[in-house]
């Protein structure tokens, strides 16, 4: 065998090291075709460079795909967060738009809380469909996938709502200590969801779940608290992303809000490295697959191409990332490398499928 | 013990086929919803309404007998809308380069059956979710509609036009397009193969139990490759119907008419677990969908909004129905 | 009726996967218009050789012939095709799809390219005739019952006119009037001269039906017999066999002390507890620090009365006394919550979370016990999880590797650990030794005796009545789903009377007792 490949595998069998490596990849490549890439100079006490805004930009992704993660570890998946981002940001433009004082905290706190607290809503119905009914999640999901989008143009009635509200504004394109707000704000979910999935047992539970249903129900888990759970995450985290999204042009646009970020989610969910089948999950793989989508989507820009056709290499990254998981690719691969040397570890798994 | 006995042993069965519940409530809920706009609206009643519903949505007809196929075998296609783009923008930017148009044609329905079998065969061989291999193809098609054009392309060849204009119609004045009847051949040449010949009937069993399909010898994986195929076909007729009817290509267009063409499958009374389901019944929910989109212009004071969400509902009752009858096909 | 030259011959059969010898020189013969059964354990190579005579395996020696002319079928579709039908336990077919449909897809009747239906239908109705079937040939087949089903697969295996037909384990889902049927169906078919190979684990059901026994065991041929030449006790011993104890005795005499449980409440008692098609209503009452063993046959309820205990599936008939006070066991939660753990014969589907560690898999029945706001703080977690590393000698003791890389053995006792941090008062264990090393089946053994010395009760399962009599004061045995007596593990119990139970469904010697 290869030692140098053999050393290596500490560092290549981590589950971050793949989704890392792309990244730098891909910003080593735009630094080389455009030396400023990496550039990042303070304005006005702010952070400004193309780094900078890939971070800015990526933030309601990284939010969405947060929520997703945990969706898609217990075997689920969530098509509604597009239509939960527009929701959410309509009803909050639409809570300021009719205020008095379009500036007051208050006003703004009370379009938050009262767009949070819809989505609350709208994600325990579908954590409803699919742990209490049992409805595929794939579909369950997509009743709110479809008529999400009307309910959001229902709120805004078809216009796009502008606003000009200083607090809402800042949630998209404020600064806090020279960083922007919004990668803060991304920032902080990542670290909640961490802390309340890892510092409590519902991240264990989770994976359970995913990786063995049955196994998990003869060990005493009530899975379908804890499935309706996720949705109910994945749809606060949609929200927020609403928000952003929202705040970042100042209006509120039924149809275009969060559209297809349910698909940059899933995606990111992917690259980052936790299976589309459930299971385990990683919550840093999933902040660099956002970063990774943001960051082909900027280049995109950059090289002058339309931003439509990254959709090319996403179509390219998401077959390349399906194909390394599938067992059945894998199988085939190993196959044909057993053929030349047969593996130490691949009867040892047979053996147990000789049946009785 | 005799065989009696035995025809006694048989569970509960009632006289009405229980897989035939949710095709005829589609039917009665169209009758019901016709009656509406009939009562309401005096401009309703003209035959000349319901020829446009299928003017307007053959080519969503085309697509969804495609989704069909595909959702009886318990799969789904999520690359439907971006491969009708695909078509239509091919054809555009062929035409515009002064390509004649049966060459044309002939490139533009092979683009969507080639990459529906690259689909399949990912799906069969490497056994990846179809949902994920369909979103890469939806993906690919959708960038590769800009990769052609960022802006549309209008359509000035004759045939085109000439498709685009003929009517056929009787001395009434009521008429249908060309494209109607592209929609309804492929209607009935689909609801042929899946009743009449042996490929239809391993649709049906691939979507009842894989695993038995298998053990009773039924070409699985052919089957399964099959059903993309077609519905790459049908996306693409469906996108030179598209053409027809705008006389362009253009890179957003039929963007999220996935969901609608699956709404209408659902809506149909397929089962989207697989195996049971009906191209009549895809048919009606074509209509459905149709005749909520005539009602809402019909009625003023409706945005166009509401058929997002009626859909969304339809879409939910027809899937708790199907979970209520226990339609249990695993 | 039984012909004098078989028509299905199979020599010298081996078929060996990596690690396992799963056939060793195995012969067998199928004579036309016989019903013979195939019997043996789990792991004795039934299936084996059922796959590799239909071709879903090849062999690595020996023969096969049909009608005299070698053959080596690709699959099961050739071998249909030749004349050799498999109808399977799940019935195969697809429910959705009508009866006649069933029958004939793949080779429906066509005019020109189109599925002829009427004609279809037509022969359909014919052929379930020929099986005194009355159905309604275009209805769908999932409105009715398994046992129907069941008989609609053999009609489509026979259309094919086949002349061998293997019946693999058809009657394990059906009650005994479905099964009167299915055996009328059988017969009817033998005497047309059609050779039946049949595989079930119900005994009675053996001496019902077949003419022919041939024995499996561990792989190998055990010996061909004549139903009414092998007694039922015999056919047991040779497919249990007397296994050899390489393991040496455990604590003193074969046996163990009954527990003092006079006057003492049961911990469990259950009280005519059964579900329809899994267990018929059985009553057993276990006590503290007592070791029940299970013994029966594969497939004879072992498993069932198990998770009927333990409410992983439902009882629809009886109900469970804990400490004397009814509880509703219908779910493993609360099951748990009472102090019961189970460990699944099916270590893969029901045991281990493979991703996850062996560190998670170990806390897991704990954690979800606390709920998932209470999480076992990491400390905890990794003194317990020492402990039982430790105590069990789980290899490799890295508690952080997913524990799909260890080995059987191994799982085996990260499963085990998992219960017994939740510290339980009853532990069921199901086959808890089946395919692991000697080595880690005797630390298993011994802990089985260490707990219940320090008053834990233990329901063990096992198909090995070695096993079970050397750990269990009290066995019950299980007979064609059926609890067919208890027996105290005293100085007069011993294999021979644990099989003669298991044969005949009733200890001699007890009987007026």
């Amino acid at each position: 065998m290869n030692t140098v490949a053999d050393r290596l595998r500490p560092l290549t069998g981590h589950r971050l090291f793949w989704p890392a490596l792309v990244l730098v990849v891909m910003l080593a490549a735009n630094t080389v075709y455009r030396p400023g890439f990496l550039a990042v100079e303070v304005k006005n006490g702010h952070l400004y460079g193309t780094p900078v805004d890939i971070l800015r930009l990526s933030a309601p992704l990284i939010l969405v795909a947060l929520g997703m993660t945990l969706v898609i570890a217990t075997g689920g998946i969530d098509l509604s967060v597009g239509s939960l981002c527009a929701i959410s940001g309509a009803i909050a433009c639409l809570h300021i738009s009719g205020a008095a004082d379009q500036n007051s905290p208050s006003t703004v706190f009370t379009a938050l809380a009262l767009a949070f607290g819809t989505a609350l809503v709208l994600g325990a119905w579908n954590g409803v469909l699919v742990a209490v009914i049992g409805i595929q999640p794939i579909i369950a999901t997509l009743i709110l996938m479809v008529a999400g989008r009307g309910i959001a143009q229902l709120v805004t009635e078809g216009q796009i709502i502008t606003i000009n509200s200083g607090p809402y504004r800042a949630i998209g394109l404020g600064h806090f200590l020279t960083l922007p707000l919004a990668i803060l704000i991304a920032l902080a979910a990542a670290l909640l969801v961490a802390a309340f999935t890892r510092r409590t047992a519902l991240g264990l539970i989770v994976e359970s779940v995913g990786g063995n249903a049955e196994a998990s129900r003869l060990a005493g888990i009530r899975s379908r608290r804890v499935v309706l759970l996720v949705y109910v995450v994945s749809a606060a985290c949609a929200a927020v992303a609403g928000f952003m999204v929202t705040a970042n042009v100042s209006s509120a646009d039924g149809n275009a809000a969060g559209l297809w970020i349910e698909l940059d989610a899933i995606l990111a969910v992917v690259i980052g490295g936790t299976s589309l089948a459930g299971g385990r999950f990683s919550l840093g793989g999933t902040v660099l697959g956002a970063l990774i989508i943001q960051t082909l989507t900027t280049t995109v820009y950059a090289m002058n191409i339309s931003p439509q056709t990254s959709l090319l290499f996403k179509a390219v990254v998401v077959i390349a990332v399906c194909l390394i998981q599938a067992p059945a690719f894998r199988a085939r691969l190993r196959r044909r490398r057993r053929d030349v040397e047969p593996g130490p570890t691949a009867p040892q798994r047979e053996k147990e499928q000789v049946p009785a | 013990m005799s065989s009696t006995s035995l025809s006694a042993v048989r569970s509960w069965r009632p006289s009405l086929p229980r897989r035939h519940v949710p095709v005829l409530a589609t039917l009665a809920l169209l009758l019901v919803m016709y009656g509406i706009g009939v009562s309401q609206y005096r401009a309703f009643s003209n035959v000349q309404v319901v020829f446009n519903v299928f003017i307007d949505n053959g080519f969503l007809l085309v697509v969804a007998v495609g989704m069909t196929f595909v959702i009886l075998t318990g799969g789904i296609d999520l690359s439907v809308g971006s491969v009708v783009a695909m078509t239509a923008m091919v054809s555009a930017a062929l035409l515009r380069d002064g390509l004649p148009a049966a060459l044309v044609l002939v490139v533009a329905l092979l683009i969507g059956p080639t990459l529906g079998f690259l689909m399949g065969c990912a799906i069969h061989f490497f056994e990846i979710q179809p949902f994920i291999v369909t979103l890469a193809g939806m993906f690919f098609a959708r960038g590769m509609c800009t990769f052609i054009s960022d802006a549309s392309i209008s359509i000035t060849d004759g045939f085109w036009t000439g498709m685009s204009q003929a009517r056929i119609g009787n001395p009434a004045g009521n008429f249908v397009s060309i494209s109607v009847l592209i929609a309804f051949a492929v209607v009935v040449v689909a609801a042929y193969v899946l009743a009449y010949t042996r490929f239809g009937r391993n649709v049906y069993a691939v979507g009842g139990n894989a695993q038995s399909a298998l053990l009773m010898g039924l070409p699985v994986g052919r089957t399964r490759i099959a059903v993309y195929t077609i519905s790459g076909l049908c996306s693409a007729v469906g996108g030179i119907l598209l053409s027809f009817y705008t006389l362009s290509g253009a890179p957003l267009i039929a963007v999220g008419m996935e969901l609608d063409v699956i709404a209408a499958v659902v809506i149909g009374g397929t089962v989207l677990t697989g195996g049971s389901g009906y191209v009549f019944g895809t048919v009606l929910g074509v209509l459905v969908l149709g005749v909520i989109q005539t009602l809402i212009t019909f009625d003023g004071s409706l945005n166009s909004w509401w058929t997002k969400i009626v859909i969304g509902g339809l879409l939910f009752a027809f899937i708790l129905l199907q979970r209520l009858i226990g339609i249990r096909f695993k | 009726m039984t012909g004098d030259r078989p028509v299905l011959t199979m020599t010298g059969i081996s078929k060996t996967f990596p690690g396992v010898r799963a056939l060793h020189d195995v012969d067998f013969r199928l004579f036309p218009g016989e019903v013979h059964a195939l019997m043996g354990e789990n792991g004795a190579g039934k299936s084996t050789l059922i796959k590799v005579l239909t071709g879903v395996y090849g062999t690595d020696a020996g023969t096969v012939t049909l009608d005299g002319d070698q053959v080596s079928f690709t699959g099961p579709m050739q071998a249909a095709a030749a004349g050799v039908s498999t109808v399977y336990q799940e019935v195969n077919l697809c429910t959705n799809l009508s009866v006649a449909e069933n029958i004939f897809i793949g080779r429906e009747p066509r005019r020109l390219g189109a599925v002829r239906w009427g004609e279809m239908r037509r022969r359909a109705r014919g052929l379930l005739a020929r099986l005194d079937l009355d159905l309604d040939v275009s209805a769908q087949l999932g409105t009715y019952s398994l046992a129907v089903q069941q008989m609609v697969a053999i009609a489509r295996a026979i259309d094919v006119r086949a002349r061998v037909l293997i019946l693999d384990e058809p009657t394990s889902s059906l009650d005994a009037g479905e099964v009167a049927q299915l055996f009328r169906i059988m017969r009817q078919l033998r005497d047309e001269g059609i050779a039946i190979l049949f595989v079930t684990h119900f005994l009675d059901q053996v001496y019902g039906i077949a003419d022919r026994i041939t024995v499996l065991r561990n792989g190998t041929l055990v010996g061909e017999y004549r139903t009414e030449e092998l007694p039922q006790f015999s056919l047991v011993e040779k497919m249990i066999g007397q296994e050899l104890d390489v393991l040496g005795r455990l604590d003193g005499p074969q046996g163990r002390d009954a527990v003092a449980r006079d006057g003492q409440a049961p911990l469990v008692d259950a009280d005519q507890v059964g579900r329809r098609g899994a267990v018929a209503p059985f009553s057993l009452r276990i006590h503290a620090g007592e070791v029940v063993g299970l013994a029966g046959l594969l497939g004879s309820g072992r498993t069932e009365v198990a998770r009927l205990i333990f409410g992983a599936d439902r009882a629809d008939h009886g109900q469970v006394r804990i400490d004397g006070a009814r509880s509703p066991l219908r779910t493993p939660i609360q099951a748990i919550d009472h102090g019961i753990g189970f460990c699944s014969e099916n270590r893969r589907a029901e045991g281990i979370v493979g991703e996850l560690s062996v560190r998670e898999n170990m806390i897991l029945a704990m954690q979800a016990a606390r709920g998932w706001l209470r999480p076992i703080p990491r400390r905890r977690q990794d003194e317990l999880v020492q402990k039982y590393v430790e105590a069990l000698s789980i290899r490799p003791a890295n508690p952080e590797l997913p524990v799909r890389n260890l080995s059987g053995g191994n799982q085996q006792k990260v499963l085990l650990a998992r219960w017994l941090i939740t510290e339980p008062r009853l532990l069921i264990l199901d086959e808890p030794t089946r395919g692991i090393d000697v080595g880690a089946k005797a630390e298993i053994q011994k802990l089985v005796v260490q707990l219940s010395d320090g008053g834990m009760a233990v329901l063990f399962i096992s198909a090995e009545l070695e096993e079970v009599l050397r750990l269990s004061h009290r066995v019950a045995v299980m007979r064609d789903r059926e609890m067919v007596a208890q027996l105290d593990n005293d100085d007069t119990l011993d294999a021979d009377r644990v099989m003669r139970t298991i044969a005949s469904g009733t200890p001699r010697e007890e009987v007026n007792r």
